[in-house]
């Protein structure tokens, strides 16, 4: 495994270098409503996203992740703390909401093609939204990539005609796009079932040793973390904050015969503990709050 | 072309050998039989059927519409109803979709309409009559006015319904990809909302053949009655007229011709409805 650059890195001057869209979370708070009487739904929460790799966050449904991707995207404010990617201040001090910009895309859990566009509007749709490239550059461009995604024929279908898989494959390419410094994914494989998620997990991994583009992966899938990850962070139930931050070392390009290797069922174990206590938690305080 | 056609002949051979067509002449057959027994039991039988035998039998309707639709009085007064329904629904169209949209897009203005809105709408059209009669200065503006409001309503309060139901995440993944709120509005909101202003607009036209016909009858028939006047015609006035000068057969024409009008009009709305909103249609 090559030398993963460390966050100090980051602040290089842009010279070209594939490895941009670090993200450092540095003591983010997120209060839902007032100060004293709201719900503490981040508390504290310090980690680093290295450029170029894959970090992928695990706690408990409704920990908090979304609430940290959410303000990562420019999509929500947080309550104290600063996010910066690269070298810019996301949000922080005098400034606690982001504006949403396309270097860093979300991919919605249940995805959010535009139904009412074609597959290949859908593609096209940040590229010449933002002026970066004319119609006919940004079909260009958006041909060549769905190919390269295995997504041929389905340009000139609705999203609502295609399977969800397909969909979802659709999305990440109108994502890449923008040609974001981070793609920001919440859950995106969630209602999918276990066979059409394995075979998405590999292509996403193909996508990304083609692009290396930074990813922030929110799941709540212990398998599928280890098996995307670089970096898994486990998260503590709401509120939400690392528990555990553990790298996986085995090496890139990974295929599906990982996941009967031994390195892999020892994270499993290594994680599955701490991730289960939060579970346990994250049930109990379910009932109380009911 | 040649292959659309040969499409939509197939759909409709396999249509007509499908189940559902059988089932629908026979439950039309069944019905248009009960009815002629029932209106011709007095003559057949001896006795009266209960209410049916008071309604003149389909043969005698049918007669009496072929006879109708050789006289220009009768098209004259479809084309005055159908003229007034296209006005009003027209306009409810017009102001209405801009208004819904206005209303679900910003909250000051939605919470200065909408109260007021809110008492106006559950006033049925028809109470409206006489204010509109007074209101304007010609017959034929107080019925276009009455229509316009049975549509009015229902289209404005679906155009906000479908407008805020739009998924947040659609406004989010735009933002993100640099949209500038009129994009936001133009790409996100307006085709959003289409396939509730298609409803709105089906429901609405509906309820703007109801109106246009009960408004007729009120005010046409009630005043100068001069079926050649400004305001005299259309299908409600026929009926009305039918009524007072007791030809049972021409009520019933004229019901059914008001029937056929607004099953046309709805047809005619869901395909222009499909055809605005080709997502939703099943490939």
């Amino acid at each position: 495994m090559s030398a993963r650059p460390t966050a100090t890195q980051r602040s290089s001057p842009d010279t070209g270098s594939v490895h941009k869209g670090a993200v450092s979370i540095n003591d983010v708070v997120k209060i839902y409503g007032a100060d004293d009487t709201g719900i503490l739904a981040v508390d504290r929460c310090t980690f680093e996203v290295p450029p170029g790799e894959i970090t992928v966050v695990v706690g408990p449904s409704g920990c908090g992740k979304t609430t940290l991707l959410n303000a990562i995207a420019g999509f929500h404010s947080i309550s104290y703390g600063s996010i910066y990617l690269d070298d810019q201040m996301l949000c922080g001090p005098g400034k606690l909401k982001a504006p949403p910009g396309p270097d860093r895309i979300v991919v919605f859990q249940n995805g959010a093609l535009f139904p009412w566009k074609t597959n290949i509007e859908n593609v096209t749709f940040g590229p010449i939204m933002q002026g970066a490239m004319s119609r006919g550059e940004a079909y260009d461009k958006a041909r060549d990539m769905m190919a390269d995604a295995g997504l041929h024929d389905v340009g000139h279908n609705y999203p609502g005609e295609i399977s969800s898989g397909v969909r979802r494959r659709v999305e990440i390419v109108r994502a890449l796009m923008n040609n974001p410094r981070i793609l920001l994914l919440d859950e995106p494989y969630r209602a999918l079932d276990s066979l059409t998620k394995s075979v998405m997990h590999e292509a996403l991994l193909e996508i990304f040793y083609k692009n290396r583009v930074t990813i922030f992966f929110i799941t709540h899938d212990l398998e599928e973390a280890i098996f995307l990850g670089h970096r898994v962070v486990i998260m503590t139930t709401r509120p939400c904050r690392p528990k555990k931050i553990i790298d996986i070392d085995i090496p890139h390009p990974r295929d599906y015969s990982v996941l009967t290797a031994k390195r892999f069922r020892e994270f499993m174990d290594e994680t599955a503990a701490a991730v289960h206590e939060e579970a346990i938690k994250a049930f109990a305080a379910g009932e109380k709050e009911r | 072309m040649i292959a659309v056609v040969r499409t939509t002949s197939s759909k409709v051979a396999s249509f007509i050998r499908g189940e559902d067509f059988w089932r629908g002449v026979v439950s039309i057959a069944v019905f248009l039989a009960f009815w002629e027994v029932g209106s011709r039991s007095q003559a057949w039988f001896g006795f009266a059927f209960p209410w049916v035998s008071q309604v003149p039998a389909p043969t005698a309707v049918l007669r009496e519409m072929g006879r109708l639709v050789q006289e220009w009085s009768f098209w004259n007064s479809a084309f005055l109803s159908s003229l007034r329904v296209f006005e009003g629904f027209f306009a409810a169209m017009v102001i209405g979709i801009p208004l819904g949209l206005a209303m679900a897009v910003s909250r000051t203005f939605y919470g200065i309409t909408f109260p007021v809105f809110e008492v106006l709408r559950p006033i049925p059209p028809l109470a409206w009559v006489p204010a509109s009669i007074i209101f304007w200065p010609t017959q034929e503006l107080s019925i276009a006015f009455v229509t316009f409001l049975g549509a009015f309503f229902t289209i404005v309060i679906n155009v906000i319904g479908g407008a805020q139901a739009i998924d947040v995440r659609y406004f989010q993944a735009a933002r993100s990809m640099g949209s500038s709120t009129w994009d936001i509005f133009r790409r996100i909101i307006l085709p959003g909302t289409l396939p509730s202003i298609v409803v709105g607009a089906t429901v609405g036209v509906g309820i703007t053949w109801a109106v246009v016909v009960a408004a007729e009858m009120i005010s046409g028939g009630g005043s100068a009655g001069s079926v050649g006047g400004a305001a005299g015609g259309g299908l409600g006035f026929f009926i009305w007229n039918s009524y007072v000068g007791g030809s049972y057969t021409q009520i019933v024409a004229g019901m059914i011709s008001i029937g056929i009008a607004g099953y046309i009009s709805s047809a005619v709305l869901r395909k222009i409805g499909q055809w605005m909103t080709p997502w939703l249609s099943e490939s």
